[in-house]
């Protein structure tokens, strides 16, 4: 059950950010469109409004790129409960340091291992 | 016009695997099946291309670089790096040239002006791209996944060379139109086509005015890379000031690749696309008999990864070359 | 209407732009959403399966989701390296750029290229040539709903 709805929900996630990329002008590229992904995904969670839909869906919302934005928000708000002011510097770069540096860190090797086809 | 005509004593192509396994394949004199060509960077084999086009071009004509007085020749990247490095293996005084997808045709009319205007005998001109390079340059990483739209170009990966020469046998460079550079307002860095479609128009119809002549005197029409939806808007383009040049018009980006087969959506674009079509494909044509008289048109867009960024439209290019068989 | 080499400039644009809206070839929009669904579908499925693994384990719902973030970006990167990722996003558009591993793809991908250049100026400083924006905005913006969350509680 929760593979169905982490299948349909991530797929929905994709297809709406599918269609801003066809249907946009050439002005709004991909980038544009990921950024807007992580930042609606700061503020839908800041609002409280993303962690009933991660309790729901599952991977369906963590895995896109919004829920890296969720992840981030809800680090850097548990930052400002435990430390205060500091906490907001602190806490989201912390939250997501484990997808940060395993990219970092695979990205470094699989440069080191592999030759791009071209 | 040409009071002395320049002829085109030798050329030579060098290709990729894409274009090896395209409709052309049996018109390039070498098909290169590694795109690194044995060389560490994709840079370096763009070059190693571009350098072997020329010494083939100087061994057709059997002549030594010693025996050139300049070359002309240019390729899409940063500070025209291939020409550049080319240039200092070969020795010959060097002229660089950018005119992105244009250069090889702007290499061409100038070399023909310096030989008709008596300041040399021979010029050795040549074109390099490749899809790896300008990829990297212009777009995004090649592993890096992207869609490309519908209208998306292949920049072509290979190198054409011709050898220019006072007095010879062969093709000959009657006249050459020099292109203004027009902006109709595109901006889409994935459609060329349709910000290149203008300024192929505008330099056919300018040069068919100025040498008085019509559609009837040619055999063909030949632009450089338009693709398969810029093919169309330029066509239209140069009906509606006058000219019909619909069943004579033919288009190096929509030739060199299977569309369906290869999935290169537009066609193909680049340096090389008009470099090789012309120097394996038309000379061939022209050398049998085939084609008497062609206007090649190369198309170039002028703009770089920054200015789209900076919200600037496309500033687009077209030089023609009028090439006959005497 | 046919464009005008007579008329003023910004006239020619607007003709020359309808004449380009005509002929224009649209997006193969159905194809491009239905693979979108499917793959994008399938990545999130195949996260799931890990995020359930490591709950599985006994990892809390935080520490689960790191984990298996960290494995599909592991994936991603390797799928990056065989050159087979961008192949997968030719059709799936979305559906691959969307999910995490579509950040860690355009991780690998610059930093792969750059090799020519070096591990110092190339890949180490290539890596970030795509990520950069995604970071710089989330990490802005989660500082400002932060800030917000300590001023107004």
């Amino acid at each position: 059950m929760d593979f169905l709805k982490a299948f349909i929900f991530g797929g929905l996630i994709c297809v709406a950010a599918q269609l801003i990329m066809d249907l946009t002008s050439y002005k709004v590229t991909p980038a544009h469109v990921l950024v807007g992904l992580v930042t609606a995904g700061v503020i839908l969670s800041a609002l409280g409004l993303y962690q009933p839909f991660v309790d729901f869906a599952g991977a369906g919302a963590s895995i896109p790129l919004t829920g890296f934005g969720h992840i981030l928000a809800q680090g850097a708000i548990e930052g400002v409960k435990k430390d205060g002011l500091l906490g907001a510097f602190t806490g989201g770069a912390a939250a997501a340091a484990g997808g940060i540096t395993a990219a970092v860190v695979f990205g470094y090797f699989a440069a080191l291992l592999f030759r791009p086809k071209g | 016009m040409f009071k002395n005509p320049p002829v085109i004593a030798a050329t030579a192509t060098i290709v990729g695997p894409k274009e090896g396994e395209g409709p052309l394949a049996q018109t390039f004199d070498k098909i290169v099946e590694d795109p690194y060509y044995a060389e560490k960077s994709w840079e370096k084999a763009e070059r190693r291309m571009l350098e072997e086009v020329m010494q083939t071009a100087l061994k057709k004509a059997a002549l030594a670089p010693t025996s050139i007085d300049y070359l002309l020749a240019g390729d899409l990247l940063n500070q025209i790096i291939s020409a550049g490095f080319t240039a200092r293996s070969l020795g010959i005084p060097f002229i660089g040239l950018y005119g992105a997808c244009a250069t090889m045709y702007e290499g061409l009319a100038l070399g023909a002006i310096l030989i008709d205007g008596g300041f040399a005998d021979y010029v050795l001109v040549g074109a390099s791209s490749h899809y790896s390079t300008a990829e990297r340059q212009y777009r995004f990483p090649t592993e890096q996944g992207v869609q490309r739209p519908p209208t998306a170009q292949w920049t072509v990966t290979g190198a054409g060379a011709a050898l220019l020469a006072r007095t010879g046998a062969g093709p000959v460079i009657t006249h050459a139109t020099i292109g203004k550079v027009l902006d109709l307002g595109q901006g889409d860095p994935s459609d060329f086509g349709s910000a290149m479609a203008p300024a192929a128009a505008d330099t056919i119809v300018r040069h068919l005015q100025d040498t008085v002549r019509g559609p009837q005197d040619f055999d063909l029409f030949l632009t450089g890379d338009l693709g398969l939806y810029g093919k169309g808007l330029a066509e239209q383009l140069v009906r509606e000031r006058g000219f019909d040049i619909g069943n004579k018009f033919a288009d190096c980006g929509t030739m060199i690749y299977d569309h369906h087969r290869q999935d290169t959506h537009a066609g193909g674009s680049g340096c090389a696309c008009a470099a090789v079509v012309t120097g394996g494909y038309l000379m061939q044509q022209m050398l049998t008999g085939k084609i008497k008289r062609v206007l090649g048109v190369a198309t170039g867009a002028l703009l770089s990864p920054l200015t789209t960024k900076q919200g600037e439209t496309i500033p687009v290019i077209a030089h023609a070359v009028a090439i006959e068989m005497r | 209407m046919p464009v005008d080499p007579n008329k003023p400039l910004e006239m020619q644009k607007k003709q020359y732009q309808e004449m380009v809206n005509r002929s224009k070839p649209k997006h193969p929009v159905l194809r491009n959403i239905f693979w979108a669904f499917v793959i994008g579908g399938i990545i999130c499925t195949i996260g799931q399966g890990f995020l359930n693994y490591f709950m599985g384990l006994g990892l809390p719902a935080l520490e689960a989701g790191t984990a298996s973030a960290i494995v599909m970006v592991f994936f991603a990167a390797l799928f990056t390296g065989l050159g087979i990722y961008d192949e997968i996003t030719r059709y799936g558009g979305a559906g691959t750029i969307v999910p995490i591993t579509g950040f860690a793809n355009s991780m690998v991908a610059p930093a792969m290229e750059a090799r020519s250049e070096g591990m110092v100026l190339g890949v180490g400083a290539r890596l970030f040539t795509i990520a950069g924006p995604i970071l710089t905005f989330g990490f802005t913006f989660a500082w400002l709903a932060a800030i917000l969350y300590y001023i107004f509680g």
